[in-house]
């Protein structure tokens, strides 16, 4: 049915949205943490800088990552002289470019499950014994992670459709980088791609709808196992 | 010993807090006030919930917190317990590991009545494998008290554990308390705005007024008192501990005090069973002379040892001596003079054996 580069910018197009989920996951509890229950000066400055990539334009966005990580950029150049890893025109590169893009999703979503965390329930695991890292573990992060679930599938299903910080950033290299939007960017750019580019944009279709329904299910899975009927 | 002096003031003039009071540790000590006079600030304030500004909180000689030395323990390092109103059992938890959280985290030697002991003595066997959400009001705040008895704390503190549930809920619950404290062995911190609760299960009342206290001492003492607040209550009178001596087969029960004995219509149980029996004031009736053909069950010949104002201008409060027990009387001005009445006048107090409704567990 989808000719073998098709099905190629699905798989990476699926590897690229779950590298980017990874890799900012750990970060947007952190980010989200600080926001929610941090008290320190530059607490907005950082409230602003984490929802900047949702009012810049991706171009732009894509344009600083070329900037700093490039290889002669100031964190590029070392990555590059120490690791000898190189984030341009690489699909690790279009996963970073992505988790950058959907990062502000994450921490919203991560932070309204925290905010809906009743504090109480934390002060009682005080009581009866618990550490900061405990009670984080055992009563914060289980109560909040409906909170965690729901960012990570946004930002997984905004992740896949993502083009212009990818497309500046990491280029679009068939098996490399491009991705399905890409894919379909470039099959309109050729006389005769019109079906593959219908073909792919079906696809993406069906996995943004399927992303949604599965992450509506999960989310009342979760709220019945937190016993909130 | 529990030692507290604080002074806090929420926001710059806000509602202040200034107190102080030194209490065993054992048994359980009620901290009794109208809503809003701090005895939930005070609660917080021992759990290491709040930080005062300023004051010392002593536990068998352990500083919790002393300003003045820079020492404040945080709440996990306090071992105190805490039963929430609102019991705050962790909804993604089963019911039992709920019971084991607080167990987990007890030190290795601290000393208390074990899981299996725990579960049955509070009757929560069959609710282990459910969540707290599957569980009724009653239900979750035997379990919360469960999970806080588990903890192993040194104190433990109950924060109007009742006052979320609704009159029959309340009526399950309190026995279960009263076989807690008797089981627990461990001193009990209790607030409350419930006099109920103060006669079924407390030893000792803090009394709170705006921040203040007005007054502590053992319950039987402070019930006698008529310069407090309490007196000027519905349900003012002495306490009284019983101990159910016959239960006859007219239905009636004759209960011995010191100093005499009672008979009631109320049922508190077999022989033995001890009590505690609020005597109001304004049921208790004095006759000069011996009264007779009286349906009134109880005569106790007393010693009348003093008239006390009663806050109402047409009222006193008599003061009576039965034996070593001490029970007030609360009548009008008017029967004063016309009786004659003086200190150390002997009387006759009359009390209707109906007039009773006994609170099971206390002793």
């Amino acid at each position: 049915m989808l000719a073998p580069e098709e099905w190629q910018a699905v798989r990476l197009s699926l590897e690229v949205a779950t590298r980017s989920v990874l890799v900012s996951l750990l970060p947007a509890i952190a980010v989200a943490w600080l926001l929610a229950r941090g008290r320190f000066p530059g607490r907005m400055l950082l409230d602003a800088l984490v929802h900047l990539p949702l009012v810049v334009p991706p171009v732009v966005v894509g344009w600083g990552l070329l900037m700093l990580f490039g290889v002669r950029g100031p964190i590029g150049a070392p990555l590059d002289a120490i690791f000898g890893i190189r984030l341009v025109f690489s699909t690790e590169g279009a996963a970073l470019a992505t988790a950058v893009m959907s990062f502000p999703l994450i921490v919203r979503a991560v932070r309204l499950g925290l905010e809906s965390v009743d504090p109480g329930l934390e002060a009682a695991a005080r009581t009866l014994g618990a550490g900061p890292l405990d009670r984080f573990l055992t009563v914060t992060l289980p109560l909040m992670s409906p909170g965690i679930l729901a960012g990570a599938v946004t930002a997984f299903a905004s992740g896949l459709g993502e083009f212009g910080a990818v497309i500046t950033f990491a280029s679009n290299i068939p098996g490399e980088t491009q991705t399905l939007p890409l894919a379909i960017y470039a099959a309109t750019q050729v006389p005769g791609g019109e079906a593959t580019a219908a073909r792919l944009a079906a696809i993406s279709f069906a996995l943004a709808v399927g992303g949604l329904l599965l992450a509506e299910l999960l989310a009342r899975r979760m709220h019945r196992w937190l016993g909130r009927g | 010993m529990l030692d507290i002096a604080l002074r806090h003031r929420f926001g710059r003039d806000g509602f202040g807090l200034e107190m102080g009071f030194a209490v065993e540790t054992s048994g359980v000590t009620a901290i009794f006030g109208p809503s809003g006079c701090g005895k939930s600030t005070l609660l917080a304030a021992v759990a290491g919930l709040l930080r005062p500004q300023e004051g010392r909180i002593h536990l068998d000689g352990v500083a919790l917190l002393d300003t003045a030395r820079h020492i404040f323990l945080p709440p996990e390092g306090r071992r105190c317990a805490v039963v929430f109103q609102d019991a705050r059992l962790f909804p993604h938890l089963s019911v039992e590991s709920n019971l084991r959280y607080g167990l987990r985290r007890a030190p290795a030697e601290a000393d208390g009545p074990g899981f299996g002991e725990v579960v049955a003595l509070l009757g929560i066997g069959h609710l282990l494998a459910r969540r707290p959400g599957a569980l009724s009001g009653g239900e979750k705040q035997r379990v919360a008290l469960g999970r806080a008895l588990l903890a192993r704390p040194r104190l433990l503190l109950m924060d109007e554990p009742l006052a979320a549930l609704d009159a029959a809920r309340r009526a399950e619950v309190l026995p279960f308390l009263a076989r807690l404290r008797d089981a627990a062995r461990l001193p009990i911190l209790y607030v409350t705005h419930a006099l109920e609760e103060v006669d079924a299960l407390a030893d000792r009342l803090v009394l709170l007024e705006a921040g203040r206290v007005l007054a502590a001492g053992s319950v039987e003492d402070l019930a006698t008192r008529t310069d407090l607040p309490l007196a000027a209550r519905r349900d003012a009178g002495v306490l009284l501990p019983c101990v159910v001596q016959e239960v006859s087969a007219e239905g009636l029960t004759r209960l011995a005090f010191p100093g005499g004995e009672l008979v009631t219509t109320a049922h508190p149980g077999p022989p033995g069973t001890r009590l505690r029996l609020r005597l109001r004031a304004r049921d208790i009736a004095v006759a000069a002379e011996q009264p007779r053909g009286l349906s009134i069950r109880n005569i106790l010949p007393a010693v009348l040892t003093g008239i006390e104002p009663a806050g109402d201008a047409g009222e006193v409060f008599l003061r009576l001596a039965v034996g070593p027990t001490t029970l007030l009387s609360r009548v009008s001005r008017q029967a004063v003079a016309e009786l004659g009445l003086q200190p150390g006048k002997p009387l006759w107090a009359l009390l209707k054996a109906v007039t009773f409704d006994h609170r099971p567990g206390a002793g």
